[in-house]
């Protein structure tokens, strides 16, 4: 898959946003006052940004609002309804700790649940593509859940949660890649099966039906940059978790905190940006390029 | 909206014959005129002329060669345009409703002015039936030419699909699957029709007709090789040739 940058971009920090509203919804932490406004400052940067980042790869944003009728059938759907319910949720909330320093804990609980199933609806955009055997299986939200608990709870400032989240996150990543790697082979479509022709002998494309590039070329088969995926995913797994872990357990500060946010950051866009570039669609196989 | 029907009253789509298509890209020419000058947003063409033409197309034409285990291989011409799966993933997937299946006769629409371009039913699509306009940020189709099949204004014998109107070798067949007595469902039983990955559970409509063996080589007999084990003066040479080149 294509690997575009406002959808790398939307995941990964929204991701992060949500899981930062996740703890404090659920009063994990729950500063008031002017620490308060900056904490949900950062989280609500994070999760609105990434939906306007999102917006960016749309052919026609300004018809955004239709995307909130199809919820019965939809995850993109559902997505735009979760997230926006959780903002405005969490914003209430929010308002209580600021202003009347006061935890409103049912609206919180609330809020963190919203939170949580807008990472979930995420997910499931990309898990229900049966046509995309990397993602179509548990690996895929296990993978979104983990990094936006773990990120937030390091966002937070939650050294102990942290610390137990994020190598579980770090686990969920190699769990996905290791089930992805198998994924597309165990999927049972291959060119025979796409062109109905396997059972009268080896099938093979000898002509593609246009000399240039197009839409289906560009947004489904992407190869550029696969030759780097074992790099990538050393940055991957060292920088978004194993050494913030470390600069964790080590004992930091506020300035290595923010260090090991950044390098979380760091090694969650390497992994989103292998999620799509190391995505296989099967409309590849029309093409002879799986 | 964007559940789908339970059940279509029609099942309209196309048989492709695989034995018959020559490759000749009239269907995929044909499709683009007619749904570029008539329903919907055009087909755009970026750099048409250019060093690094692309375009949309609704209808391609792959060629695939097919070893057998035993003897020559057989090149196949494989035209594919949206299948109008009974369970279409690209439609249950849209978040605003612009994509739906009909009720009436089963072809999978796009409503272009609900479309928001996000590009997530082509992503369900494992075909790539469905290509996103660079031009109108829009997803095109294949329609069944549905602005064909039912138009008035057009002579009976256009009131077809253009790329079945269009086919010179008849490998193209249009018509209603749901009724057991048409000549596409004749056509898919005689013939053995299948669907492209049936792995993916899309339930296509539209069916492909595998290539016939080639049992019959009226030609075969007479071309038997006649100099063998040559006699006369084409026999002499054979000798003298051999013992010169040693083989």
């Amino acid at each position: 898959m294509h690997p575009a940058p406002s959808v790398i971009i939307f995941t990964s920090l929204s991701g992060l946003g949500f899981g930062l509203l996740f703890w404090m919804g659920l009063g994990v932490l729950a500063p008031t006052g002017w620490v308060a406004f900056a904490f949900f400052t950062i989280a609500y940067l994070l999760a609105v940004g990434g939906l306007m980042a999102s917006a960016f790869h749309l052919g026609h944003p300004e018809r955004a609002l239709k995307a909130f009728t199809q919820w019965r059938t939809s995850w993109l759907s559902r997505e735009a309804w979760a997230s926006v319910l959780a903002l405005v949720t969490m914003a209430l909330y929010g308002a209580g700790l600021v202003f009347f320093a006061s935890r409103w804990a049912v609206l919180g609980y609330l809020g963190a649940a919203l939170s949580l199933a807008t990472v979930v609806t995420t997910a499931m955009i990309y898990t229900q593509m049966r046509t995309v055997p990397r993602w179509h299986n548990a690996t895929t939200p296990g993978m979104f859940l983990s990094f936006s608990l773990g990120g937030g709870a390091l966002l937070a400032g939650q050294v102990t949660l942290a610390s137990w989240l994020l190598p579980f996150a770090g686990l969920a990543l190699v769990a996905h890649w290791v089930m992805g790697d198998r994924a597309l082979a165990g999927s049972g479509t291959t060119l025979a099966s796409a062109t109905g022709l396997g059972d009268r002998g080896t099938v093979r494309s000898f002509e593609p039906p246009h000399t240039g590039t197009n839409y289906l070329l560009r947004e489904f088969v992407h190869v550029v940059g696969r030759k780097h995926s074992v790099t990538l995913r050393v940055i991957a797994l060292l920088s978004g978790f194993v050494l913030p872990v470390l600069i964790l357990l080590a004992g930091a500060g506020h300035v290595l905190a923010a260090v090991a946010v950044l390098l979380h950051l760091v090694g969650v866009f390497a992994s989103r940006w292998l999620f799509f570039a190391e995505a296989e669609h099967v409309v590849g196989l029309y093409y002879g390029k799986r | 909206m964007t559940s789908l029907p339970e059940k279509t009253d029609r099942k309209l789509g196309l048989v492709i014959d695989l034995d018959t298509c020559v490759g000749c890209h009239a269907c995929v020419i044909s499709c683009k005129g007619w749904n570029t000058e008539n329903y919907g947003a055009p087909l755009a063409d970026t750099d048409a002329y250019g060093a690094d033409p692309s375009g949309t197309f609704l209808n391609r034409v792959h060629s695939y060669e097919v070893q057998p285990e035993s003897g020559p291989a057989q090149l196949v011409h494989f035209p594919k345009s949206c299948l109008h799966c009974e369970d279409a993933p690209c439609v249950t997937v849209c978040p605003t409703g612009a994509s739906y299946k009909r009720v009436e006769d089963g072809i999978v629409l796009v409503n272009e002015s609900d479309c928001i371009g996000c590009g997530l039913c082509a992503w369900a699509c494992p075909y790539g039936a469905r290509e996103m306009d660079p031009t109108a940020g829009v997803m095109k189709k294949c329609t069944l030419c549905v602005d064909r099949i039912y138009n008035e204004n057009l002579p009976e014998e256009d009131r077809e699909p253009a790329c079945v109107r269009t086919c010179p070798a008849g490998a193209r067949h249009f018509g209603d699957f749901a009724d057991p007595e048409s000549d596409v469902s004749k056509l898919t039983a005689e013939r053995g029709g299948m669907d492209l990955m049936p792995e993916q559970g899309t339930k296509p409509v539209n069916k492909y007709l595998p290539p016939r063996d080639r049992d019959i080589d009226v030609l075969a007999p007479l071309l038997e090789p006649v100099a063998e084990d040559s006699k006369g003066f084409l026999g002499w040479l054979d000798k003298t040739l051999s013992k010169v080149g040693g083989a």
